[in-house]
């Protein structure tokens, strides 16, 4: 495996009419190509944020910290990201080398322009193709994604397919372009359980067929178990724990993760009480000094946790966490 | 509550269907939305009633027939909780409003449903003042103030508006606002599903506890089969307008007996990454209400589906104790 992209102190503040507000703080990953990330967290926690940057598509009153570093490495050679200035140096990495897809297949698709119009006219904006190739590619696509009778769903809107159909046209249009990143916001959220699991499906399988890395962003720690070979947890902007994901779901080490576990109702045990996290997630104008988590957190230490912010520690190979208590835990304090 | 009140359903329903007509279509029929098609449920007194479905399946229909929100085209639908009857398929305006008293909805957006002009205070004692319940505005504030105490809302709380508050408060304040009537029969439409999964435990466990300490009935839709299981006594499956598939909970996810029912057991993304590709998988997608498939409903994603599926609608059979089916092989593929 060869490394796709790296992420390094990716720090995201938004001027707001409310003041500064620091959406991502200080968070860095890597990924490998072929590999799944899933990017959980709550609503607020910054990973839509985070998934963004990664295309520069936050809105202009968005401030990159100084020391933000963000590079995708690719067949003839490395991108900065954060150096891309101009749109037209974005589109080397807007809808060619990485592309994404949105929650509300809906809203993505211009609803008075069929579906094939603006496939192809992606692949004409970033491909040399014919419009006949385009065509044909397209077609080829929406077919790859399990849409029937694709030829005549091309000519059709958005409107007229079903949320399912919608979300798989999504990802063939996303696809087409042969990205070598593909960040997917909580692409199954707005769908039924039996249309996500169709769909998680065909993640899958395109991630076997073309090898691209994937970087899943939800709230549904099932949904990732089901997906990811690797989880990142994000808490209001910080990275809070990271780490292959049978480690994680199944030896969480932050309180945060152990927390949003055990508030999941669980299908293996019906008795088994339901735990709330206490408390309501901070607003981001509110940050709490030191640990982010440390207001809710059932096992804060005095006098640390609510001042100084943890770094991380490695709790095995490949996954480490952010907290005190656990860092002091392993040194036998 | 006596043992003879507990014998009689709080809410019966036989045949119930409601039909929407669509307009346009020009020359020729109108088509028809059968968004719930002869349904046959009796909700006990003090139960938690799941009831769970796709979208599209008719549950949030059936939720707001019940509460009298929609009219019913055919079938008879009876409230009784001891104390007062109504007939509620042939229901009076007068008579509607005293139900609206003792039949209430919390909603699924807590962002939405609270008026952004309004108090906290004002918008529980809303329903108050509206159905002329209490007598004076001293009462009202009592009223206010127990309601707001049970849903974990203090006094500070009650002067501030909507928007200072998270998601999981508002949702508490809806709740507030939907009990503040003393109803007795609440339809939770999906009122956890925005919520974050944090936030979400903690007003399940809230509405749990509610329901205890008040003896309320709950009809509890929702989509997401693994918060039913945890919250509700008894489950109904709907797709496409019909019931599939009734039981106690625990028997439902213990032994499901409709192949719906299964797959929908199976396509919840479990916490195990092991189960990787174990998912039993449904093809297709639901059809629409407006042009559904002869014979079962499910036939077109069914797996097991053979000729008499397609052309015969199974009737709705009982399986064991309390658990009801409808599927022609129900029986075989037990086997």
């Amino acid at each position: 495996m060869s490394r796709l992209l790296d992420v390094e102190n990716l720090t995201l503040q938004f001027d707001t009419d409310e003041g500064r507000i620091t959406a991502v703080d200080d968070v860095s990953f890597s990924l490998e190509a072929g590999q799944v990330m899933g990017l959980v967290g709550e609503s607020g926690s910054g990973k839509s944020v985070t998934a963004k940057a990664l295309m520069k598509l936050n809105p202009p009153n968005a401030i990159y910290g100084e020391k933000t570093r963000i590079t995708l490495h690719l067949d003839d050679g490395p991108i900065e990201i954060m150096d891309l200035k101009t749109t037209t140096d974005l589109k080397v990495i807007r809808g060619g080398a990485i592309s994404m897809i949105f929650q509300e297949p809906m809203a993505s698709f211009a609803p008075a322009i069929t579906i094939g119009d603006q496939m192809t006219e992606q692949l004409q904006i970033h491909t040399d193709m014919s419009i006949k190739k385009a065509t044909e590619v397209s077609i080829e696509m929406l077919d790859r994604v399990g849409i029937s009778d694709a030829s005549s769903r091309f000519k059709q809107f958005a409107f007229e397919l079903s949320g399912g159909m919608r979300q798989r046209a999504m990802i063939a249009m996303a696809l087409s372009t042969n990205p070598k990143l593909l960040i997917a916001d909580e692409p199954t959220t707005a769908l039924d359980v039996t249309i996500q699991a169709q769909v998680i499906d065909l993640m899958k399988d395109l991630v076997d067929d073309f090898g691209m890395g994937i970087i899943f962003i939800t709230h549904d720690l099932g949904v990732i178990a089901q997906t990811a070979d690797h989880v990142a947890v994000m808490y209001l902007g910080r990275l809070v724990e990271q780490g292959p994901v049978r480690e994680v779901i199944r030896t969480p080490a932050h309180p945060y993760t152990k927390g949003l576990i055990a508030a999941l109702p669980r299908m293996d045990d019906l008795d088994a009480p339901l735990e709330p996290i206490p408390g309501d997630i901070p607003s981001p104008l509110e940050r709490p000094p030191g640990c982010v988590f440390n207001t809710r957190c059932p096992v804060a230490i005095d006098g640390i946790c609510s001042t100084e912010v943890p770094s991380f520690y490695d709790v095995s190979n490949k996954h480490k966490t952010a907290c005190h208590l656990v860092e002091r835990e392993a040194h036998g304090k | 509550m006596s043992e003879t009140t507990n014998k009689t359903p709080l809410i019966s329903v036989k045949d119930l269907s409601v039909h929407f007509g669509l307009r346009g279509g020009g020359f020729g029929k109108k088509p028809v939305v059968r968004a719930v098609e002869a349904v046959n449920i009796d909700i006990a007194p003090g139960s938690f009633f799941g009831l769970v479905g796709e979208s599209g399946s008719g549950k949030t229909t059936l939720g707001r027939a019940l509460l009298r929100a929609v009219p019913i085209t055919r079938g008879k639908l009876t409230y009784d909780d001891g104390e007062k009857q109504y007939n509620l398929a042939k229901i009076q305006k007068e008579q509607l409003k005293d139900y609206r008293s003792r039949a209430q909805l919390i909603f699924q957006d807590p962002y939405a449903a609270l008026s952004p002009r309004m108090t906290v205070r004002d918008i529980i004692a809303e329903p108050l003042e509206v159905m002329k319940l209490t007598n004076s505005r001293e009462e009202t504030d009592e009223r206010v103030r127990e309601i707001a105490d049970k849903c974990r809302l203090n006094l500070e709380h009650l002067r501030r508006f909507p928007h200072a508050f998270s998601g999981g408060q508002r949702q508490r304040i809806s709740i507030a606002r939907a009990l503040v009537s003393r109803p007795k029969f609440v339809v939770a439409d999906e009122s956890v599903a925005a919520l974050d999964v944090s936030i979400q435990a903690d007003v399940l466990n809230l509405l749990k506890s509610i329901q205890q300490e008040m003896g309320l009935t709950f009809l509890f839709i929702s989509h997401d089969l693994s918060v039913v299981a945890h919250i509700c006594d008894y489950v109904a499956v709907m797709y496409l307008g019909r019931l599939v598939e009734t039981a106690p909970t625990r028997q439902l996810f213990a032994a499901p007996k409709h192949p719906y029912t299964k797959a929908l057991l199976s396509a919840i993304p479990s916490l195990d990454p092991d189960d990787r590709g174990k998912a039993q998988k449904l093809e297709g997608e639901i059809p629409s209400p407006t042009n559904p498939p002869p014979g079962c409903k499910f036939q077109t994603r069914c797996p097991f589906a053979i000729d008499i599926c397609k052309k015969d609608e199974p009737e709705l059979q009982v399986a064991a104790e309390n658990h009801n089916v409808s599927c022609h092989r129900w029986k075989e593929l037990m086997e």
